[in-house]
């Protein structure tokens, strides 16, 4: 739990999570709702105004989709605005306009306008909502203004049914609306709005005039008009706590009075969901929702464990935690979720709980054994119509048991008859007290093997066979002692009560099977992956393991080196790789029961990895229902966990293989390299100084031996620069290479390069030309050096003889930039990068010489002082290489040094 | 030349870079010994009583370094180190230790000459004892006067400026390293300060220099030090 500093300092992970918030939200595009109380207010037409606004500022707009209603002067703002054409979807035999999302994101305008949130899409579009169609344009970074009306609004929307009496299928979560960056009411008076209605102004669709009629009564439009300014107040009051939390002004949320509301399995269970979400907004705390699944409720049919499973989804959408426990006990199982999860208050629907229970209603039991835990009931909703077809359904359940079940029943009649059979035999033989044990027995048996409705039923039969065949008068149903009216009771008793005990216990003991196979499942799964290197391997175990986890189809799309989407092996016919390619661009699910393309029969589930997502999981279950349950979808969220990090420890293996080997071969080279050049150093050296010695010998040699012998000297020379020129890359590259910085003047070392590579450049006139007050630069002296006389050699080798070469140095933002120019043919296009490569030169026939390390060296070089290296065209001809070396601030010298006490000497 | 035979040692492992080395001397009417380890350039030293030591840094019984130190214990003889390149940190230590020049390996005969001409015209002169007027390119500099001149033309030095002058004068064709640049002119505490070196050597060639980017006579030897050429 986080604690709340009481200085008033802001708790640093809220501040951090706010700082997180502002990164994503600063990468989002804005959401600016227009919101209103009802249809005719005028959202539209102040939005087209606002949009309208902004695009005489020179904001790029445009119009996604928006709805005149054939009025005029909405219709003349659109006008101004560029619109985008609608996407045309074949629904049923018809051609549908819808929003067209994928248009939209192609044209990326700064600003789009999307009407009518709340609208559902046409079957087949990407999302079934529009509001998800906004969310995905958020995400690509662009802004949205959009309408919404109040009655659109999840948590409102039983509200407004109740008031208005027409309730709306189109609905926005919640949690959509409270993201949103702004709000901006429309606000109409009910008179005025009555008026426009009046007028014309408003439009009706014709067949619904009459209901729409019934809206549009004043006490409804104040009734709208007061929710949506009570919503929008909330809103207001939340960003004042948000700016308030800003400014450390007050303790941020405080996470205490979280929310736990419990589901019941009965029809207004939606209700209460969503008061249970109203209030958590109102309280701004979390919520949790959980549906306890005791041994009753698993026997519902399947279309109200549905119908729960939806709700708990509602719940989901709402904002809430959510899970399904399975438990004997409601109230011991929402107490420990309620105390595990640290949740103060506990929301129940007022008959979650019915009078047959044991002790009493839920909210009692809670109340009794967590004292700390506040209980807060919620009615129902007046639904009676509701409530009848609740009964009716309970009603068709006793009277349509599953297939299974009959098998069961007549397995306990057939022992029953069995029981008779080897009872009635006894009778006159035994004690009646005697053979009523052999009844209970069978009772018991029954019960333990077959459950609790096969031992209802055998007790039933039982004592009727026992009353009917054993106590006199035999074969009538007529008891001729009260007494035995006590045997049957018990009978009765002892078989309903074992009959409980024992469902209970098989109830239990199917919750553990079931865990504990999860989690073996799990833990093998864990296991087989652990010691896999192969990612093929990876795919098989994990595919292998979840279509027998889940019953389904599975198949594993993995991301290659190359950012592509490898489709599954063996390939699959309806595996769709770009709703695969959207679950992994978008990191979220898609597919079958996700919020994206749910009408598929394929679920695509990313590979979240630790350090990205490395594939998608793609699952075809056999019922598509068992993916609803929230623990299974925990289930499958582990597992593809699971695989993603196995699929990433294979991939980094695989990395770390192919740099060792790297490692090895470059280590290798570079130790071959030093000793080679150093022991071909030492007879160069010689091979220089004999020819020079040989030259200079007496008696002076002839011009052709002198020749010879100056041929020897240069030959030597060259192959001596070039031994050196390895050397130094062989030592840049093992690493060896440490900077010695100092703060050096550039014109020394300019002077130092030429000085040095006076020789190659002959009779070359070198220009120098300097800023004036050039600073200091902190770099290693020799390597700088270096740089310069590699690219004045350079410059020699591959410009004529008598044209000029240029040096000039100056300071360029926050770095020092250095050039040499020559008036040589210049580096052939294209190549401007590849000749600082090793072993590249400008052109590979040239017969000049040199292998081409003197660049490679450079920019190794210019790189370690983290500085640039590039090569620019010269006008008319030539190439310049430029070198930028970062500037730092140099030492002073002290101006007190130059006063000198000393006289010279 | 003053003396009619001078006599050089040359300390070098290398028995082909011994031989040029000696051919060379001897065209220019050396007299030339040879050595191959420290010991035996110790032995020698001692006993021929050389005029020019020639040594190579990388022996193999012991460092050059060393011999330099244990020689000037005894010896002012000009000593030329033969060192290979990237090993500035070697002809720095060489040079503190006594060593009056060096020459990066590969080097030819005439480079080889003319720094033991100029050594030796050095130490000539010293023994002479220094004029009161001492002149490279147009630039003379009076000792006596303090006044520096260009072209006859009077040039302003401010005294650092002046003293820095001076110490590479007293020292000409010697390369002087940064430390004991820093430790003649600034003192002992500024031993480590060679960013006042590059600053005052740049305002001397712009003084000085006809070409400051391209020096003729103040010349860097990067990472090692100064010389100043005449």
């Amino acid at each position: 739990m986080a604690v709340t500093p009481s200085d008033g300092r802001p708790d640093p992970d809220a501040l951090l999570a706010q700082l997180r918030g502002e990164e994503v939200r600063a990468l989002r595009g804005r959401l600016r709702i227009y919101f209103g109380s009802s249809a005719g207010v005028g959202k539209t037409y102040a939005m087209l105004l606002a949009a309208r606004k902004r695009k005489s500022e020179g904001v790029d707009v445009v119009a996604g989709v928006v709805e005149t209603h054939g009025r005029s002067e909405t219709a003349v703002l659109l006008e101004t605005l560029e619109v985008l054409p609608l996407s045309q979807i074949e629904y049923r035999g018809r051609t549908l306009g819808e929003f067209d999302l994928d248009g939209a994101l192609a044209r990326r305008p700064t600003l789009i306008l999307v009407d009518e949130l709340a609208h559902s899409n046409v079957p087949g579009s990407r999302h079934p909502k529009r509001w998800q169609d906004v969310e995905e344009l958020l995400a690509a970074g662009i802004d949205v203004y959009t309408t919404l009306n109040v009655q659109h609004l999840e948590s409102l929307n039983d509200v407004v049914g109740g008031i208005t009496g027409i309730r709306v299928n189109e609905t926005l979560p919640d949690t959509f609306f409270d993201a949103a960056d702004e709000v901006v009411l429309v606000d109409t008076p009910a008179e005025e709005l009555l008026a426009r209605l009046e007028a014309g102004k408003i439009y009706l669709p014709a067949q619904a005039e009459r209901a729409a009629r019934n809206f549009f009564r004043k006490g409804n439009l104040m009734a709208l008009r007061e929710l949506a300014l009570r919503r929008t107040a909330d809103r207001v009051e939340d960003d004042v706590q948000a700016y308030r939390s800003d400014r450390a002004i007050a303790p941020v949320w405080k996470t205490e009075a979280a929310l736990l509301c419990c589901v019941g399995p009965r029809e207004g269970a939606e209700h209460v969901v969503r008061s249970a979400a109203r209030l958590a907004q109102q309280l701004a705390v979390a919520w949790h929702a959980v549906y306890v699944e005791t041994p009753a409720l698993q026997r519902l049919d399947s279309t109200a464990r549905e119908r729960i499973l939806e709700t708990v989804k509602l719940a989901e959408e709402l904002g809430a935690t959510t899970a399904v426990l399975p438990a004997q006990d409601a109230a011991t199982a929402l107490i420990e979720h309620a105390r595990a999860h640290n949740l103060s208050k506990v929301v129940l629907g007022r008959n979650a709980a019915g009078w047959w229970r044991r002790g009493g209603s839920l909210r009692r039991r809670i109340a009794e054994r967590a004292a700390d835990v506040d209980v807060i009931e919620l009615g129902d909703g007046h639904r009676p119509q509701a409530e009848v077809k609740g009964d009716r359904t309970a009603e068709r359940r006793a009277a349509e048991p599953g297939h299974e079940s009959w098998r069961r029943y007549a397995w306990a009649v057939a022992v029953c008859v069995v029981t008779t059979l080897l009872a009635v035999p006894l009778v006159g033989v035994l004690e009646l007290a005697n053979i009523v044990m052999l009844f209970l027995l069978s009772v018991v048996g029954v019960a333990v093997a077959l459950g609790r409705g096969p031992a209802v039923l055998a007790a039933f039969v039982n004592v009727a066979a026992f009353d009917f065949f054993c106590v006199p008068p035999r074969l009538s149903f007529a008891v001729s002692d009260v007494e035995y009216l006590l045997t049957f009771f018990v009978m009765l008793v002892v078989g309903l009560v074992t009959g409980q005990l024992t469902a209970g216990l098989r109830y239990q003991a199917r919750v553990a099977t079931h865990r504990e196979a999860r989690s073996r499942a799990l833990y093998e799964l864990a296991r087989d992956l652990s010691n896999v290197l192969l990612a093929d391997r990876v795919v098989e175990l994990a595919q292998q393991a979840i279509a027998r986890e889940f019953r389904a189809r599975v198949a594993i799309s993995v991301l290659t080196q190359d950012d592509r989407l490898q489709p599954p092996v063996p390939p699959i016919d309806d595996f769709d790789v770009g709703t695969a390619r959207w679950a992994l661009d978008h990191n979220r699910e898609a597919g079958l029961g996700s919020d994206t393309l749910p009408g598929s029969a394929w679920l695509y589930v990313p590979l979240k990895g630790p350090m990205r997502t490395r594939g998608v999981l793609g699952l075809k279950p056999d019922a598509a229902r068992f993916l609803m349950v929230p623990e299974q979808r925990r289930q499958l969220e582990t597992f593809a966990a699971l695989t993603a990090m196995a699929l990433e420890r294979v991939h980094y293996v695989e990395v770390a293989q192919k740099a060792t080997v790297q490692i090895e071969s470059e280590r290798l080279r570079n130790s071959l390299l030093a000793a080679l050049s150093h022991d071909l150093r030492t007879p160069l050296a010689a091979l220089v100084g004999l020819s020079d010695a040989l030259a200079l010998s007496h008696p002076r040699l002839g011009d052709v031996q002198a020749g010879l012998a100056d041929a020897i000297r240069e030959e030597a020379t060259r192959m001596s620069n070039l031994v050196n020129n390895l050397l130094d890359m062989a030592r840049i590259q093992s690493g060896e290479i440490r900077l010695r910085r100092e703060w050096q003047s550039m014109e020394e070392l300019i002077g130092a390069a030429i000085h040095a590579t006076r020789r190659v450049l002959g009779e070359r006139h070198v220009t120098v030309r300097l800023a004036p007050g050039l600073p200091l630069v902190e770099c290693d002296a020799i390597l700088i050096e270096r740089v310069l006389a590699n690219l004045l050699e350079n410059a020699a080798k591959f410009s004529p003889a008598d044209t000029p070469v240029e040096v000039a140095a100056r300071v360029e933002g926050d770095s020092m930039r250095v050039s040499v120019a020559d008036r040589g043919p210049g580096v052939p296009k294209g190549q401007e990068e590849a000749i600082f490569e090793k072993f590249t030169r400008g052109n590979a026939e040239s017969a000049t010489p040199g292998v081409g390390l003197g660049l490679a060296i450079c920019r190794a070089i210019v790189e370690a002082h983290r500085g640039r290296i590039r090569v620019e065209a010269a006008a008319p001809t030539g190439a310049v290489f430029v070198f930028a070396l970062p500037l730092g601030t140099p030492p002073l010298v002290d101006p007190a040094d130059e006063v000198d006490p000393e006289p010279v000497r | 030349m003053a003396e009619p035979h001078p006599v050089a040692l040359i300390v070098e492992d290398e028995r082909q870079i011994r031989h040029f080395v000696r051919t060379a001397l001897e065209a220019e009417g050396w007299q030339v010994h040879e050595a191959e380890t420290v010991k035996q350039g110790l032995v020698e030293a001692g006993t021929r009583r050389p005029d020019l030591v020639i040594a190579d840094l990388g022996l193999p019984d012991g460092d050059g370094v060393d011999m330099i130190r244990e020689l000037r214990n005894w010896s002012s003889v000009t000593v030329i180190v033969l060192s290979a390149r990237s090993d500035e940190t070697e002809k720095v230590r060489a040079l503190d230790a006594g060593a009056d020049d060096f020459i990066t390996k590969p080097f030819g005969v005439a480079e080889l000459l003319a720094r033991v001409r100029a050594n030796r015209r050095r130490q000539q002169a010293a023994r002479t004892d220094a004029s009161e007027i001492f002149r490279f390119g147009a630039v003379e500099i009076d000792f006596a006067s303090r006044v520096v001149r260009k072209s006859g033309q009077e040039v302003h030095l401010t005294p650092i400026e002046y003293r820095l002058l001076g110490v590479l004068a007293a020292n000409a064709g010697r390369v002087l390293t940064h430390r004991y640049l820093l430790r003649e002119v600034w003192g002992p505490s500024h031993a480590e300060s060679t960013h006042y070196l590059r600053v005052y050597m740049g305002q001397l060639r712009q003084k000085l220099e006809d070409d400051p980017a391209q020096p003729v006579h103040i010349l860097t030897e990067t990472a090692v030090g100064y010389r100043l050429v005449a």
